[in-house]
């Protein structure tokens, strides 16, 4: 019965805190509501800021980029070929330059993207959470490698090995390392699949062939139009082609085969696409072992370099796509007796979608912003590739043609060659704002289905 | 205490200030900032090592950013030096006196043009006229000049260049280089892409020939300290530093930009593989200053130093 307040501990007083009103006195309100709202106000200004950075960067380069348009026009830029800047008198056609840069991405995107999802499947589902731990910084260390390190190997290690003789070897044996196991498998689900439907093979098979084939006359008449739609026709069509011959394998039925014949089926399909397979392999790997590289620093070189930059892009951005499809998804799918080839195939790649779309655009946004690597390995010979799929020509792109040209041209020695400059910028700004924008919406996707669009 | 702190640290401040003030007065204490051409910038940054060497408290900074941006620094008022591989131009010189910088040149060396090619490339010379028909693309095969039947890879060095410049007036005559000519972005790297490819062909200053890549003679001649220093070798240029106005006597730029004219400069631009402008002083009399229309020096011809000190 003392009147010395209880402590918890020796010393404990010194750990309580002084009795605070639980009214606060009208001027210390104001004085907090003050301070609460000065921080509000700074940490706006400092968001803001970084919008209005955008804004600004916008602003200058259209300011500059304009007066080329108002000197030259649009249609030598956009569509002339020739490029001389420095010629007397000067001419700009960047269309080559554009076309470069189109095929470099493409180039890009063809490594990156299977290898790139395949990756962040693996990480994500397959391999244990112990060895995740040590692949995925791994992995990450590949964007931390600054750009001239890649573009010092793609100039010193990588052209002299494609020109050699090893090139042709390196690139038939890439071809073989990919192409075979991919058609083998193709080959045999195609064959299971004929086993007990054959029509519906045929059906699939008919839509691939039509649908390549009216690719190629469609490109062919827009060859004498030009290449650059040649080139969109080709990437737009085949992704559609692909989907095409899904939905009918899908939906295609036939009379079903009946047991008794399904092993002769199976095996005669087998035979059939088997073969057909193998020339198709067979063939391309011969062609590319034959062909003479003439020069290392071309597309193929600086594309393989921009998908390895563009890897850690896609494998991080999808890992985290699916790993937001959740737990509940995949317990269901085995559930219901999926298999986990099957829950990763039928599932959990459909749902994250939209993630692995926007991992690919951000991936290839990468490569169509990299400019060192381009700069010191892709030759930069302002043509257009004949024939346009020629990734063994070197090419130019809008990157590397900046950052080279930008030394001279400055206002002392004509200014249209200074304000080309910043037209190819604002190109190049746009692209990679609308892609931006594309991936965000392509994001969101599968939020307003659910709201119901 | 932390007052104290906040006190010393600001007297230190002070100090410091105060210190490299005085200091900048001193003749001993300066900075001499040059930009410009890769070509020129081994000689500027040689000629920098030992510059510092003997007095070092003047501090020289060398960037190499190209003829052009040399040019648009020393109107800019960045730098004391402007290293040019190519002489000023009209719009240049129009911009400069306009921001009141009159630009004096100093032509410190000779640079030949050299063609390489390929070590295993069994051509024995080409004439001026054919190195034109290549990169405009009229000749696309060696076969056609007599090789190995291989495409022509041709290699540039990027249009912002001092090099590609003097190319372009030597060589292409006002003829537009063919698309498919590669651009690269430096002398080394031109070396480096032709070392590594046999077909390919190549123009690099003759103070970066080496192992590796072979110079051809160009109109029979071949491309020496001596060729070039006489006038004979057809692809030959002056190598100049551009100041603000002509340096004052005595000064540190004065001295430096003078480097050239004594034995020791000679000697670095012999060294680094350049063509001195003046004769070595012969024992017997002294030597005479310019040289430039004077008939070659009996001395045999040097070949390219293949040891730069710096690349």
């Amino acid at each position: 019965m003392s009147d010395a307040p209880p402590t918890l501990a020796p010393g404990g007083e010194r750990w309580l805190a002084p009795p605070r009103p639980l009214l606060l006195s009208d001027r210390t309100r104001r004085v907090q509501r003050l301070l609460g709202a000065l921080g509000q106000g700074a940490l706006l200004v400092v968001t803001s800021s970084s919008a209005l950075a955008v804004l600004f960067i916008f602003y200058f380069i259209a300011r500059d980029a304009v007066p080329f348009f108002q000197l030259r026009g649009f249609r030598e830029f956009f569509t002339g070929a020739a490029w001389y800047p420095a010629a007397n008198p000067p001419q700009f056609g960047a269309y080559p330059i554009f076309i470069g840069s189109l095929l470099v991405t493409l180039g890009a995107a063809a490594p990156a993207v299977p290898l790139g999802v395949a990756a962040a499947v693996c990480l994500s589902d397959i391999l244990p959470f112990a060895v995740r731990q040590y692949v995925k910084p791994v992995i990450e260390v590949l964007a931390a490698i600054p750009s001239v390190a890649y573009g010092f190997f793609a100039l010193v290690v990588l052209a002299p090995l494609l020109q050699s003789e090893q090139g042709r070897v390196l690139l038939a044996a890439g071809w073989w390392c990919v192409a075979g196991p991919a058609a083998a498998l193709l080959v045999v689900l195609l064959g299971d699949l004929a086993a007990e439907r054959p029509m519906r093979v045929l059906a699939m098979l008919g839509t691939l062939l039509g649908g390549l084939a009216a690719l190629a006359v469609l490109a062919t008449w827009l060859a004498g139009v030009g290449t650059l739609l040649v080139i969109l026709t080709w990437c737009g069509g085949l992704p559609l082609v692909g989907w095409a011959t899904v939905r009918v394998g899908a939906h295609a039925s036939g009379p079903a085969v009946p047991e008794r014949w399904r092993g002769l089926v199976r095996l005669a399909g087998l035979v059939l696409l088997g073969g057909a397979a193998a020339v198709l392999v067979w063939g391309v790997g011969g062609r590319l072992a034959s062909l003479s590289i003439d020069t290392g620093t071309n597309a193929l070189n600086v594309a393989l370099i921009l998908g390895v930059m563009a890897l850690p892009t896609v494998i991080s951005v999808s890992e985290d796509a699916l790993q937001a499809v959740g737990r509940e998804l995949r317990e269901g799918a085995y559930a219901l007796g999926a298999t986990r080839s099957e829950m990763l195939i039928g599932v959990v790649i459909p749902a994250a979608g939209s993630g692995i779309g926007a991992a690919v655009i951000l991936g290839l946004m990468r490569a169509v912003g990299e400019t060192m690597v381009v700069w010191m390995a892709s030759g930069n010979a302002p043509q257009v590739p004949q024939p346009w799929y020629n990734l063994l020509a070197p090419v130019r792109t809008l990157t590397a043609t900046i950052a080279g040209e930008m030394g001279e041209a400055d206002h002392v020695t004509g200014s249209e060659r200074y304000h080309v400059l910043f037209a190819m910028a604002l190109v190049l700004l746009t692209i990679s704002f609308a892609c931006n924008l594309l991936s965000e919406w392509i994001v969101r996707a599968p939020a307003r289905r659910r709201r119901g669009r | 205490m932390r007052w104290n702190r906040t006190v010393t640290c600001g007297l230190l401040l002070i100090l410091v200030v105060v210190g490299s003030a005085t200091g900048q007065e001193k003749a001993d204490k300066a900075r001499i900032e040059i930009d410009g051409s890769t070509t020129v910038g081994p000689i500027a940054k040689a000629f920098a090592q030992e510059y510092m060497s003997r007095h070092p408290g003047v501090n020289i900074t060398v960037s190499e950013s190209g003829s052009g941006n040399g040019a648009k620094s020393l109107i800019n008022g960045t730098c004391a030096i402007a290293a040019m591989s190519r002489f000023m131009k009209d719009a240049e010189f129009k911009a400069a006196v306009e921001k009141g910088v009159f630009p004096v040149a100093h032509p410190v060396a000779l640079d030949g043009l050299a063609i390489v090619v390929h070590p295993s490339n069994p051509i024995a010379g080409i004439t001026i006229d054919q190195v034109r028909d290549i990169y405009a693309g009229r000749i696309t095969n060696w076969r056609e000049l007599g090789g190995p039947d291989a495409r022509i890879v041709k290699v540039s060095r990027d249009t912002n260049s001092g090099t590609y410049e003097s190319f372009d007036h030597f060589v292409m005559n006002g003829q537009k280089i063919a698309a498919d000519a590669e651009y690269v972005g430096s002398n080394g790297a031109i070396k480096q892409r032709v070392q590594s490819t046999p077909a390919a062909i190549g123009f690099i200053g003759l103070g970066f020939l080496g192992r590796g890549v072979k110079a051809l003679p160009v109109n029979g001649v071949q491309p020496t300290n001596a060729t070039v220093q006489s006038g004979l070798y057809p692809i030959a240029r002056p190598l100049y530093f551009f100041t603000n106005g002509y340096p004052t006597m005595g000064t540190h730029l004065y001295h430096f930009c003078t480097l050239h004219l004594t034995p020791k400069g000679q000697e670095i631009i012999e060294a680094i593989g350049f063509v001195p402008l003046t004769h070595y002083p012969s024992p017997g009399g002294g030597g005479d200053r310019d040289t430039e229309d004077e008939p070659a020096p009996a001395r045999p011809a040097t070949p390219p130093a293949t040891d730069r000190p710096k690349e």
